[in-house]
């Protein structure tokens, strides 16, 4: 909720030249980083030898995926589909038992320690029991442990964002005669999404995790995570790389399509914090 | 105290209730999705408890003297990866904190590699350190101390900038030393944001040391134990649960570890919410 | 004919916890309508408390409540009055106009209504413009005025106000005490308002209602009988340290005869 006792100014509705200008500024550092970087990569990969075969360079990586782009892009797509089951189931149920530990407090009180509590627990060494009950070729394994992962932390911060209402603003609601359903709908969910975005954004790393890590213990021959463990076993380098490559973009684009409809449903709110 | 308590043995009951319910209930249904419940998926939760205290092979030490030192091996993995992500973590935010071009130039990648599955990248670190006269363990270590690294500097980033720009003002009226800034004004403002961070990074270090060991083939940790158990599934399926609630118990006591050291260094007030 | 007052107290005492605080004794009060009284009195008096009692948003231990001719809790779940707390609570993930309309969209009124509505309001506190601006956006006084608006946009009978000025710096606070003055002689409503501050009690009320330190009674009524409509000039008039001096004297006798504290710093002008 709004505080502001000192008097602020209206934001100006400013100059265009002058956001992009000041836009530069703060990324040229960055760019400039990256453009190093890559440049150094390059060069020092192609020139100290001797790791060379750990850590190619990224032409030859990037020449690897391009020639066995199917086999990488399926890949990709076969591991994406279980992270992303994994966070639908998973974050979804996370918001559904954080809106009824919300409505009847009394059990969210008494289950929110348990619940930060298995937070801590690495869900992702269960993953042979899920290949014991789904199979260990099945996406459904994968998905299940992904949902797992998943599940904690939405619920946990949704919850958070639920019942960290100002009491002045619930008072506000009885005053108009407000039942609980009006208070839960008019008050606390608006008042979570900061917090429900936040988490999600999480989950979407937490799947790809859990889809590709899990795979570490058994999976499909068509998996990201299987793919990378074989590569690297047989220090097949630009594979193994070119393999982990896939698995960042995914797991950069499945964040960012979250933070799209972040900024979408509140651009009320990023807008009023600022940068990051 | 005594409400806790009992607070926690019936929230234990009832997550024993559940399970064991689900498992009756299916079982006498006959119910084949999501999966088939017999005793082979699901052992009772009495089973894999009275586990812990077979021999875990024939003639062999106790199931849970062997979980016990497994889980000691891996702890100690994921301590000393905690400790060197941590420290490094904290040493990166502290020079990029003083230094505005390289706070500009890096932040955006430290940010970025959040949202890119790390984890991924473990067969690779222990190729590249394993056989170079290090012990085997170390890779293991590298990969906690990895996944470590990056909640720490960005929370530490935070909170040190979070510092009070009055306290700030008052240091420099004093004409106090960047050194001393940092540490009376700008460490103590990042302690909550430390602690966040240290959370959610107990846990990580834990689940970096347990998967490190997979591609190490490290036999002597809980990564070593859950492939090993996960063999003789067939024939003793309530050892690997058994070894999964060892590993859930160590993840849990990490983050207990953190949560009491928190309660000992910050002192914050209590919020005030609906 | 008399008409009927819009708060009536009736021996309204409340303690908190069994056995524990007693934060009101005995108040006895009547608001007839279009009064604009003022409660003062020092901290922890429970002229808080005995705002919300009337709002029913707590129960009185003992005593009557009747506003509007009806139980508190009916009057509430008519939605009989609006309320203006000190932190402007206004949401913000709504704009100006919005968080205006929000009590009328709970009320089920229809877009069109609400967006004339709502236009009305916010000519009358004066924020035209500011319509599709966010909460913090906006200076405090000028979340005040979106929150008296909020709590005027249905024509309440009765208008609850929370030290609704009390986070606001002094020159912004004689500013919007003037804006609620015209606010309240054009929408010819009856307020209840809450104070710490002598001078605004004083600048403001038809009586000034002092509250003695808990247990919390009322010590006196003062009736405030400068001229109306109040000007800059009121401030100046002899008569308006008169009253002043009434109320302060009456607070004073309220704590302790010859007590001087930090109560009274607290409730200085």
């Amino acid at each position: 909720m709004s505080t502001a006792p000192t008097a602020v100014q209206p934001l100006p509705r400013g100059s265009l030249a002058r956001t992009v200008g000041r836009r530069a500024r703060d990324w040229a550092p960055a760019a400039i980083v990256f453009v190093v970087g890559i440049a150094a990569w390059e060069g020092l990969v192609r020139g100290l030898d001797v790791e060379r075969f750990l850590l190619p360079p990224l032409s030859d990586i990037l020449q690897t995926f391009w020639e066995q782009r199917d086999t990488f892009v399926s890949a990709g797509l076969f591991t994406f589909k279980e992270a992303l089951g994994g966070f639908a189931i998973g974050a979804s149920a996370g918001i559904l038992v954080a809106i009824v530990l919300a409505r009847w407090r009394w059990l969210g009180a008494a289950l929110l320690p348990y619940a930060i509590a298995a937070n801590a627990i690495p869900i992702i060494a269960f993953a042979p029991i899920t290949n014991n009950w789904f199979g260990i070729l099945s996406p459904a394994s994968k998905m299940a442990i992904a949902a797992v992962i998943c599940f904690f932390p939405v619920l946990i911060n949704t919850l958070r964002g639920l019942t960290s209402v100002q009491p002045a603003a619930i008072e506000l609601m009885r005053s108009y005669a407000a039942g609980e359903l009006e208070i839960f709908r008019r008050v606390r969910i608006p008042n979570a999404l900061p917090y429900i975005f936040t988490a999600l954004k999480v989950a979407t790393v937490l799947a790809m995790i859990g889809a590709i890590v899990g795979d570490y213990f058994g999976g499909s021959d068509q998996a990201l995570g299987i793919l990378i463990r074989r590569s690297a076993g047989i220090f097949a380098f630009e594979e193994a790389w070119a393999a982990i490559l896939v698995a960042c973009v995914l797991g950069i684009a499945f964040y960012a399509a979250v933070a799209l409809v972040e900024r979408l449903t509140m651009g009320w709110h990023v807008s009023s914090r600022g940068s990051e | 105290m005594l409400r806790r308590a009992l607070v926690f043995v019936a929230v234990l009951a009832g997550l024993v209730a559940l399970y064991e319910g689900y498992k009756w209930i299916w079982e006498t249904a006959g119910f084949t999705w999501p999966f088939v419940v017999n005793d082979r998926t699901m052992p009772h939760t009495w089973d894999i408890v009275g586990q812990l205290f077979e021999p875990s092979r024939t003639n062999g030490p106790l199931l849970i003297e062997v979980l016990w030192d497994a889980a000691l091996f891996t702890a100690k993995e994921a301590a000393v990866g905690f400790a060197l992500g941590a420290a490094a973590g904290f040493l990166i935010a502290v020079v990029l904190v003083h230094s505005g071009f390289l706070r500009r130039g890096l932040m955006p990648y430290i940010v970025a590699s959040q949202t890119v599955p790390i984890l991924a990248i473990a067969p690779m670190v222990v190729v590249w350190l394993g056989g170079r006269g290090l012990p085997p363990w170390f890779p293991v270590s590298v990969i906690a101390a990895y996944l470590t690294f990056f909640p720490v500097a960005i929370n530490a980033i935070r909170g040190l900038e979070s510092a009070d720009p009055r306290a700030l003002e008052l240091m420099q009226s004093y004409a106090a030393s960047r050194w001393s800034v940092l540490w009376k004004v700008r460490v103590p403002a990042s302690l909550p944001f430390l602690f966040a961070a240290f959370k959610i990074s107990a846990t990580a270090s834990v689940v970096g040391a347990i998967i490190g060991e997979l591609p190490a083939s490290i036999q002597d940790g809980l990564g070593g134990a859950i492939l090993n158990f996960n063999q003789y599934y067939a024939s003793s399926p309530e050892s690997l649960w058994a070894t999964n609630l060892i590993a859930a118990l160590l993840g849990i006591a990490f983050f207990l570890a953190v949560l009491g050291a928190e309660r000992l260094v910050v002192r914050r007030a209590p919020e005030h919410v609906a | 004919m008399t008409r009927a007052p819009v708060v009536a107290l009736t021996g309204v005492r409340k303690e908190f916890g069994r056995g524990g605080v007693v934060a009101l004794e005995g108040i006895d009060l009547e608001v007839a309508a279009g009064e604009l009284v003022s409660l003062i009195g020092p901290s922890g008096c429970g002229k808080s408390t005995l705002l919300r009692i009337v709002g029913d948003l707590t129960p009185p231990t003992s005593g009557e409540v009747v506003v509007n001719g009806k139980s508190a809790r009916q009057a509430r779940v008519d939605r009989d009055y609006g309320m203006v707390f000190q932190d402007a609570v206004l949401y913000d993930w709504r704009t100006v106009a919005k968080n205006i309309a929000l009590p009328l969209e709970m009320l089920g009124w229809d877009r069109k209504r609400r967006a004339e509505r709502v236009e009305e309001m916010v000519g009358l506190v004066e924020l035209t413009g500011f319509e599709g601006h966010h909460p913090w956006e906006l200076s405090g006084g000028m979340q005040q005025r979106v929150a008296i608006a909020r709590a005027l946009s249905f024509d309440p009978a009765l208008l609850l106000m929370d030290e609704p000025f009390g986070a606001l710096d002094e020159m912004t606070r004689e500013r919007l005490n003037m804006e609620l003055l015209r606010i309240w002689q054009q929408a010819e409503s009856t307020i209840l308002f809450v104070t710490h501050s002598i001078s605004e009690a004083v600048f403001l009320s038809t009586r000034v209602v002092v509250i003695s330190r808990r247990p919390g009674r009322i010590a006196g009524i003062v009736a405030v009988d400068l001229p109306q409509p109040r000007t800059v000039e009121t401030r100046e008039d002899p008569r308006f340290f008169e009253l002043v001096t009434e109320v302060r004297e009456l607070l004073r006798a309220g704590r302790g005869v010859g007590a001087v504290d930090a109560v009274d710093e607290e409730v200085a002008q």
